[in-house]
């Protein structure tokens, strides 16, 4: 499963970031995901559930997501719209010549550590 | 009380392996190795088509194979038959290879002597698209029976991919297959892709794609 492979991934990162500044355990991590990425947040909390009790940095480390809502820029008629709600297709103008402005986005912003 | 603290991260989960992936990939540079990556959906034709792509470029180029697969080790079997070296890589349950799981595929293949390493990633379309390997380039492949609708459904992967080849193209009479709409709807997801109609049980479009690749292969020496 996919997400139990990002969930590896965001651990390894921060091991490394938690040894480039002495910390001792993370008691929270803040992600950010965007609406339409690849990723589902019900299946990452799972995952992160299960991984976290294998490793000592994270066994107390709760996660937290932040939903970044989805946009698309049409180009004909230079207005954006909520890609979830309307697709591909520009609301305003029926073009289907549109693009993603933001909400594959998926990042680490912060975690809380002692 | 132990004493909390907050760390700004701000960035993307990718980014740890974009770096790796930009290090192998300058190292294969200098190596001369030269990384294609192919994915594509389970079944599409990957084993297939690289055995016609080593029978036909054999002769030029020193290939190299890398198998990746979540258990088995068939399709290296298969690829061992072509006379090309090969190694299965197993991922353990992962949906996708990362540019730390191909360097260690690519220290298992020795790439010592190998100009062209070709990496069969794990059969999926969504997260081989997130995850850099250090290739040189990526390649997919589209097969006719999984619709030509395929590059709206999964547009990152598309969108990262030099070249698309659409297979099984001696099916086409059986399916509703739009081949100019298909590649419609790859260029408007990545208007510089290369896209080429083949058929991996005949041979039919294997001599236009290996030309491709061995084209870029050059060109990529030349490069600084
Ligand atoms: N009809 C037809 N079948 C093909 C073609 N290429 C591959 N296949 C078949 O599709 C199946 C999956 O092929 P394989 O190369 O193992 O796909 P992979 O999972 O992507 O490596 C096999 O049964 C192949 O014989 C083709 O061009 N035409
Ligand atoms: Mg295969
Ligand atoms: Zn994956
Ligand atoms: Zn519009």
């Amino acid at each position: 499963m996919h997400e139990l492979g990002v969930v590896f991934h965001i651990m390894d990162s921060l091991e490394k970031v938690a040894a480039e500044n002495e910390v001792e355990g993370i008691s929270k991590v803040v992600l950010e995901l965007g609406e339409v990425s690849t990723v589902i947040e019900s299946y990452l909390q799972n995952c992160w559930k299960w991984a976290a009790k294998k490793r000592k940095l994270f066994a107390e480390a709760e996660l937290i997501v932040e939903t970044l809502p989805a946009v698309t820029y049409c180009e004909s008629c230079e207005k954006t719209y909520p890609t979830v709600e309307y697709g591909k297709i520009c609301p305003y103008c029926h073009s289907p010549d549109t693009w993603l402005l933001q909400g594959s986005e998926f990042n680490i912003k912060e975690i809380e550590v002692y | 009380m132990k004493e909390v603290r907050i760390l700004e991260i701000k960035q993307s989960v990718f980014a740890d392996n974009d770096k790796q992936a930009e290090e192998l990939r300058r190292e294969l540079k200098d190596k001369g190795v030269f990384l294609l990556n192919l994915m594509s959906s389970p079944g599409s034709g990957k084993t297939t088509t690289l055995m016609k792509t080593i029978e036909t470029l054999k002769d030029k180029l020193k290939i190299g194979v890398m198998e990746a697969d979540i258990d088995s080790d068939v399709d290296a079997r298969t690829i061992s038959q072509s006379g090309a070296k090969v190694i299965q890589l197993h991922t353990g349950g992962m949906c996708h290879l990362d540019a730390g799981m191909t360097r260690q595929g690519l220290d298992g293949l020795e790439t010592e002597g190998i100009e062209l390493a070709i990496l069969e990633n794990v059969g999926n379309l969504v997260c081989p698209a997130e995850f850099d390997t250090g290739s040189s380039k990526n390649a997919m492949i589209l097969s006719v029976p999984e619709g030509d609708d395929k590059p709206l459904k999964y547009p990152l992967m598309f969108s990262i991919c030099d070249v698309v080849l659409i297979n099984k193209i001696d099916v086409l009479p059986y399916f509703n297959f739009d081949m100019e709409k298909c590649k419609e709807y790859i260029h408007m997801r990545n208007p510089q892709a290369k896209i080429i109609p083949i058929c991996a049980k005949t041979g039919e479009g294997i001599q236009e794609w290996a030309d491709w690749l061995a084209e870029e292969v050059r060109k990529w020496r030349e490069e600084e």
